[in-house]
């Protein structure tokens, strides 16, 4: 199928809106794709979808439990639902039905949570998502997929028809850096996207953390030709556990960045494979340390919390500093 | 859609057997939700033995009628239906509740073949009801969706934000059922959370709203055939029952939402429902 997006549309357009782009193209020559949304049509973006297919559009004002349970009725009967609601409300307090209705009878149920993380940071904590990655990725059955970008977004609104069985999107209020300047690139669900290669260290980052990650890595490699890796890890479950255990063979230190609490997402996904790995590693988490956020610009939360460029680079500094002892078996690990 | 008198004696027959298979299986099991699925055994009767669109030999033909059972824990009654139609197989029933079984207290829809959808946590079922519901509208299927609420379930709120949405819709296509049997866990429905005036709420709600006798087939399928006609507005029907229906020691006792029995216990209980059996065949005969 012929969908392209660019940098140059997400210049123009926001990551919601590429979102829903993306799904009416699709939905042109798919029957089985409806939208449904909690009276936030607006807000993410899927009004779009509205303007396309109006009898395959619903909103059920604003109740996120019914809608989910909707959305459940729906995939039964052979319907390929696409929810939209704010993240919190997705993972919050839609979440009995998520679990239940979604997760546990294995529907193919598309959701998308936007205003992730701290993107709508002025709204305060009751419209911040910060947990919904901890949440969703526990949730037996489901793919939680977090994109870096617009352009990314675009692969993922593609895959995610193709993929059967429910799946949680994560994506940001209003534009995000870009990372990508087109789709052409290797995505797949469940397999890290490699930006940047390097053998020092590897910053592992999802959803608005990735340009961070990237910028940091370019900074510090031209101010002190450390080479980190960067891993844009877009599908936070299932988590692709080899790039993580190559990323700890070759590097032996590793960053995790995400716009979430440090205790359960990105960090902890990752952090439970090295686990298991029985290779040590200096290891450091970014995001928000077990606390809610303070209300602010989604640019001034991530330099608070200690994920933007400058977050990245001190973290860096402090991770290099960390002495290993001999390890002569290193290379029989793997 | 008339019911004969012989229609009438026949679904009395079915409904009795259905009841002691239900005490059977909780005793089985050790125990469980005796109340609630004496309480709705013969609204359910009366759906898969008169009223619903089904195929005997396959529980997943596309143009069935759907049947969401939102009061879950009456799955141990739902399943004495699936087993008697064929869609699992009888000596299952003795693994109810067994360590490996594929029946548990709440029935999984990926393991029940007949079971539409899962449920257990209240306050869900009306959603996928309506969900199914839109689907047939949209894929111009004309099956009926038929939900089956507890009324203690009504406590929930998601409850009424699919009341809400299901007349925004106007889905005259999905018919609520609420087994109003009165009683919940902790004690009377009017005493924990009352619900009254309970068929104000729904007609308040926009529906066409009849409450009728939840033991009595032919006023309820007289309810069926008319919610089934009205296009101007959705229908819920509230079924006036009582709790653990036809057994004298539960009947009545919100005790008995759930509980145990012995060998003593269930000779009791079916010797009780013979009694209320040939009661209410007396009657139909006489009528």
């Amino acid at each position: 199928m012929g969908i392209t997006y660019t940098s140059l549309d997400t210049t123009k357009l926001s990551t919601a809106e590429i979102y829903a782009k993306v799904l009416c193209d699709l939905a042109e020559d798919d029957e089985r794709i409806v939208a449904i949304t909690a009276d936030l049509a607006k807000s993410t973006k899927i009004g779009a979808f509205h303007e396309r297919f109006p009898e395959r559009f619903y909103n059920v004002g604003i109740a996120e439990q019914n809608m989910f349970g909707i959305a459940a009725g729906m995939a039964k009967c052979g319907l390929i639902p696409f929810t939209a609601t704010f993240a919190i409300f997705n993972s919050c307090r839609g979440l009995d039905q998520v679990h239940t209705d979604i997760c546990y009878q294995n529907l193919n149920v598309k959701m998308l949570g936007t205003h992730a993380g701290t993107s709508f940071g002025q709204a305060g904590t009751t419209h911040h998502s910060t947990e919904d990655i901890a949440i969703m990725r526990s949730m037996a059955n489901l793919t939680v997929i977090v994109p870096a970008d617009g352009t990314e977004t675009a692969n993922v609104v593609k895959a995610a028809i193709e993929h059967e069985g429910p799946m949680y999107i994560r994506i940001n209020r209003g534009f995000d850096q870009v990372v990508y300047d087109s789709m052409d690139y290797d995505f797949q669900i469940g397999k890290a996207v490699t930006l940047n290669e390097g053998s020092d260290l590897t910053i592992i980052a999802c959803g608005s953390a990735v340009f961070s990650a990237l910028q940091a890595a370019r900074e510090i490699e031209a101010q002190s030709g450390i080479k980190a890796r960067v891993l844009d890890m877009h599908t936070i479950k299932p988590i692709d556990a080899d790039a993580l255990r190559k990323a700890v063979h070759d590097t032996r230190r590793i960053i995790t960045a995400e716009d979430h609490n440090v205790i359960g997402g990105l960090g902890g996904a990752v952090a439970e494979v090295i686990a298991e790995s029985g290779m040590a590693c200096a290891f450091k988490r970014l995001g928000l340390q077990d606390k809610f956020s303070p209300i602010g610009y989604h640019e001034d939360l991530m330099s608070h919390h200690g994920i933007d460029t400058n977050g990245i680079i001190n973290a860096v500094e402090e991770l290099l500093k960390m002495d290993f002892e001999e390890d002569e078996d290193w290379e029989d690990e793997v | 859609m008339q019911l004969t008198k012989e229609k009438l004696i026949e679904l009395e027959e079915k409904a009795n057997s259905l009841r002691h298979v239900i005490v059977d299986t909780v005793l089985n099991a050790g125990s469980g939700h005796l109340g609630g699925a004496l309480s709705m055994i013969d609204a359910a009767t009366l759906l898969y033995y008169h009223v619903m669109k089904i195929d005997r030999n396959d529980p997943n033909w596309a143009d069935r009628d759907r049947f969401v059972m939102s009061k879950g824990h009456a799955g141990i009654g739902f399943v004495s239906i699936l087993a008697d139609i064929g869609y699992i197989a009888k000596e299952d029933l003795k693994t109810f509740n067994l360590t490996g079984s594929n029946l548990g207290i709440h029935l999984d829809a990926n393991k029940v073949p007949g079971v539409d959808a899962s449920t257990g946590s209240l306050g869900h079922g009306l959603s996928m009801a309506l969900g199914m519901a839109l689907a047939a509208k949209l894929k111009k299927q004309d099956y009926i969706t038929y939900c089956m609420l507890g009324d203690g379930e009504c406590n929930e709120g998601s409850i009424w934000e699919a009341a809400m949405a299901i007349a925004q819709y106007n889905a005259t296509n999905v018919i609520t059922l609420v087994d109003r049997n009165h009683a919940m866990i902790d004690g009377n429905t009017e005493d924990v959370m009352g619900l009254e005036p309970f068929a104000d709420k729904w007609i308040a709600f926009g529906f066409h709203t009849e409450t009728v006798n939840g033991h009595d087939f032919e006023a309820m399928n007289n309810a069926i055939a008319a919610a089934l006609a009205r296009k101007d507005k959705p229908s819920c029907i509230i079924l006036d029952t009582v709790k653990g229906a036809g057994v004298e020691f539960a009947a009545g006792d919100y005790r008995w939402h759930y509980g145990a029995i012995n060998d003593e216990l269930a000779k009791t209980a079916h010797e009780s429902l013979d009694r209320y059996h040939q009661k209410r065949l007396a009657e139909m005969k006489g009528a």
